[in-house]
């Protein structure tokens, strides 16, 4: 169905050149489901949209084959491209929200479909759209259709994007990343309704517990080669190349550090409660962490959990209910009692890109946390950076090292309690286990406790000492890490478990 | 939804009662009497002068003068023009058509070669429209009008006597609209290609052009909304300058020649009738916002 060999894609950009993909070759056989797997850069996504000849703006692609449906595509012209657009292939990307036209209807966008690729009229593609998103699993088409992307749950829209991918009838779905931004429920969803297809699978992802639920082959990439590939069985039982196992690794997941005797009580939330309008976000919340414990918070989107963090930080007044910092009042008090403390609590957001001043340098925006004339080097030196990132700006980072230098910000002030959101979410696996290392690493030598919320179960499990599951505003289970991931009590977290797709290691 | 009308609704009266008294407030301080302008060039004699006072009721306290003049504006009286002693709504009534018309035809002009740039000509948008507007409009109307008046005859040199004669004063007051919305539009367009959902479009085996007129456009429409909106409000501005170089009747130069005589009632009504421009207009633009784009319209 596609046979490529040596694929070359290189981007000639305005003052340097690219080579994004060095060489790739590989066959896909008509029915079958194939993944590409590395991180963000390993060339992955390019190679995919290389098959449909949307390797992106400035980008040059060689191959001494490259054979689609049988045709050689490095003949194609535009409009042959076009012809196979939607056509022989459906592409899906990540996150519906931005993927599908936010000013237009999802019914729209998927009759548009068929407006290039059939001959049915204005009322037959109406029915046809409603069709897709029927067989999609969308309830209520008719009404689904005539709302816009941002009307709809994550899980709808992705199924709504699916429904645009699939109406041109194409032999081949390329999913790139079509489950990165969803929820763990809503993940388990997507991936149970493309396992339905029987259309032959591209998945590209960066998640090889994703992947090894769908595919029966997985190719490795980094750095633009293939470095391995193989039967996903036999590929996750015996990795022949380091990386592979470095990524099998980080998926697989380990425990990091010791749960060390329970300090005294650095942060003690009681009855929290808030209401904005008539909706209750947070709903009678209790938090207690001590010195030393990492405590995790779960939940899936719009569960309160990002409530609950601004109310600890005293970013939010509670409508109801306490919060007390280090034995003082936290909330309702003015700003000014909360000064003094404020350098004992940290925050680390999930995106550090976002949190800081574009135009400071890391020397300047760590020196801001620090007490004046203290040296900023010995700071970085804890979370594992050298004196050359001093003068680099926030964009001369890597995604890693700018969370160090989050890190770095929040543990200068020697805090008792730091906040972290989403910290390694935006984050590649490899670089998601350095920093969640650190993070233990820091809770063991200073003794700091970490509040770490997270959609991401496997990361919870592996760092928490004691996990709160959220749903609906309210606290549904709350235990050591052990008891709510090896018997969990409630409902909701069972479900929550289950969906997480997880990686059967045999070796 | 109720209520989003009557608060938009206040705050435009709230603006044109600011517009009205700032204008009061400057002429009232500006030098010379309010009998001077009224006598103008007539006969001056201490009792016509006290006729003129009793007459217009200048001998009131100025508090008293302003609160009648907001009352008599509020039932849409706005006076008598000291100049012509005509109603100033006669007086501005028979000039505001030439003046309307000469901005709409602007605006569609500019507006129409505004998409022609950024849709079809896109690499020549940053030159052509930096040119444009670095160029001030009665440089361009004088240049329109010894080439294409002068030299050629083509169109005629002054005056609002059918279409031939608004096609030279709109393109200069178009071009550099056209420049401006040009730019921003192409920004839109260039910002939404880069969006995912284009890649999906394209995807979908859609042609290039259709990617930019079926998605991106819409995405580019609303910061080029924005700015013509405020264009459009500096047209009814910019027309003063051009009326002058084209010889047209107007507003601008009913504003210009009120000015000079300190003809209250008429600038004032100017003013009010300007505020009134922009609260519509800004009213427009906040609709076809929500008309374009769907998450702004609250369910």
């Amino acid at each position: 169905m596609i046979t490529l060999e040596d694929l070359r894609v290189t981007f000639h950009l305005p003052r340097r050149t690219v080579e994004a993909v060095r060489g790739v070759s590989f066959t896909i056989e008509p029915g079958e489901r194939v993944a590409i797997v590395g991180e963000s850069g390993s060339g992955k996504s390019v190679t995919a949209r290389s098959l449909v000849g949307l390797a992106g703006p400035g980008a040059r692609v060689d191959a001494t084959t490259l054979e689609i449906d049988g045709r050689d595509a490095r003949r194609f012209a535009p409009r042959d491209w076009r012809h196979l657009r939607g056509g022989f292939a459906g592409l899906i990307l990540q996150d519906a929200l931005v993927s599908l036209d936010p000013l237009r209807t999802v019914g729209a966008e998927i009759a548009e479909v068929l407006r290039i690729h059939s001959s049915k009229t204005r009322f037959e593609r109406t029915k046809e759209a409603l069709r897709l998103l029927e067989e999609v699993h969308v309830p209520e088409p008719e009404r689904r259709a005539g709302q816009y992307p941002h009307q709809l749950s994550g899980g709808l829209r992705q199924r709504a994007l699916i429904a645009s991918a699939l109406a041109g009838g194409p032999k081949l779905l390329i999913a790139d990343e079509p489950t990165t931004a969803l929820d763990a429920t809503v993940q388990a969803q997507i991936l149970k309704l493309l396992a339905e297809r029987r259309e032959t699978l591209l998945l590209i992802s960066h998640d090889l517990a994703v992947v090894s639920t769908l595919a029966d082959r997985v190719l490795v990439m980094k750095d633009g080669r293939l470095v391995e590939s193989g039967a996903t069985r036999k590929l996750l039982s015996g990795a022949d190349h380091p990386y592979t196992r470095q990524l099998i690794a980080a998926a697989s997941g380990r425990r990091r550090g010791t749960t060390s005797e329970p300090g005294p009580v650095v942060i003690e939330a009681t009855g929290l409660r808030k209401v904005y309008g008539d909706r209750a976000v947070v709903r009678d919340v209790g938090v207690t962490i001590r010195r030393g414990e990492i405590v995790g918070l779960v939940g899936e989107s719009g569960s309160g959990k990002t409530t609950v963090a601004q109310l600890l930080f005293g970013l939010v007044e509670p409508t109801s209910g306490q919060v007390r910092f280090e034995g003082q009042r936290f909330s309702g008090v003015p700003e000014r009692a909360r000064r003094p403390l404020r350098r004992r609590l940290q925050f680390i957001a999930q995106d550090p890109l976002s949190a800081f001043d574009p135009r400071w340098t890391v020397r300047r925006i760590v020196a801001e946390a620090l007490p004046r004339g203290e040296p900023v080097a010995p700071v970085l030196e804890r979370v594992g950076l050298g004196e050359e990132v001093l003068d680099r700006y926030p964009r001369q980072l890597s995604g890693g090292q700018r969370q160090r230098v989050a890190i770095a910000r929040a543990i200068a002030p020697r805090p008792s309690l730091i906040i972290c959101d989403e910290p390694v979410s935006a984050l590649d696996v490899s670089v998601q286990a350095q920093v969640l290392d650190l993070l233990a690493e820091i809770r063991e030598r200073d003794g700091t406790a970490l509040l770490f919320i997270s959609h991401d179960l496997g990361v919870v499990r592996d760092l928490a000492d004691r996990v709160l599951v959220m749903h609906d505003g309210q606290v549904v289970e709350g235990g050591t890490s052990k008891s709510v991931f090896e018997q969990p009590q409630h409902e909701y977290t069972r479900q929550l478990l289950a969906a997480v797709p997880t990686l059967e290691v045999s070796a | 939804m109720i209520t989003a009308i009557l608060r938009r609704a206040g705050a435009g009266v709230l603006v044109l009662w600011a517009a009205a008294t700032a204008a009061y407030l400057a002429l009232l301080a500006a030098p010379g009497s309010t009998v001077d302008a009224i006598i103008g060039d007539g006969a001056d004699t201490p009792g016509i002068r006290a006729q003129i006072t009793s007459e217009w009721h200048l001998d009131r306290p100025a508090v008293v003068q302003y609160l009648d003049f907001l009352w008599r504006a509020a039932h849409g009286d706005l006076g008598r023009s000291y100049l012509l002693q005509r109603p100033v709504s006669d007086v501005i009534g028979s000039q505001l058509l030439p003046t309307v018309k000469l901005a709409a035809a602007a605006a569609v002009f500019g507006v129409l070669l505004a998409l022609v740039l950024a849709l079809v000509a896109r690499r020549l948008t940053s030159t052509f429209g930096l040119v444009l507007v670095s160029t001030p409009p009665f440089l361009i109307g004088i240049v329109l009008l010894s080439v294409f008046s002068f030299r050629l005859g083509w169109f005629p040199v002054s005056g609002d006597r059918g279409f031939a004669a608004l096609v030279l004063p709109a393109i200069t007051m178009g071009l550099p609209i056209a420049g401006t919305l040009a730019q921003v539009l192409r920004d839109g367009l260039d910002r939404a290609l880069d969006e995912p959902f284009a890649v999906t479009a394209r995807a979908r085996g859609l042609r290039e052009s259709a990617v930019l007129t079926r998605h991106a456009l819409k995405h580019a429409l609303l910061p080029a909304v924005t700015m013509l909106g405020w264009s459009f409000g500096v047209l009814i501005g910019g027309t003063v300058i051009i009326e002058q170089v084209f010889g047209r009747p107007g507003l601008g130069q009913v504003t210009v020649q009120a000015v000079n005589a300190s003809d209250l009632p008429v600038v004032l009504a100017v003013v009010i009738l300007a505020a009134a421009v922009f609260v519509v207009i800004n009213t427009v633009t906040d609709l076809a916002y929500l008309l374009i784009d769907p998450r702004l319209r609250r369910s």
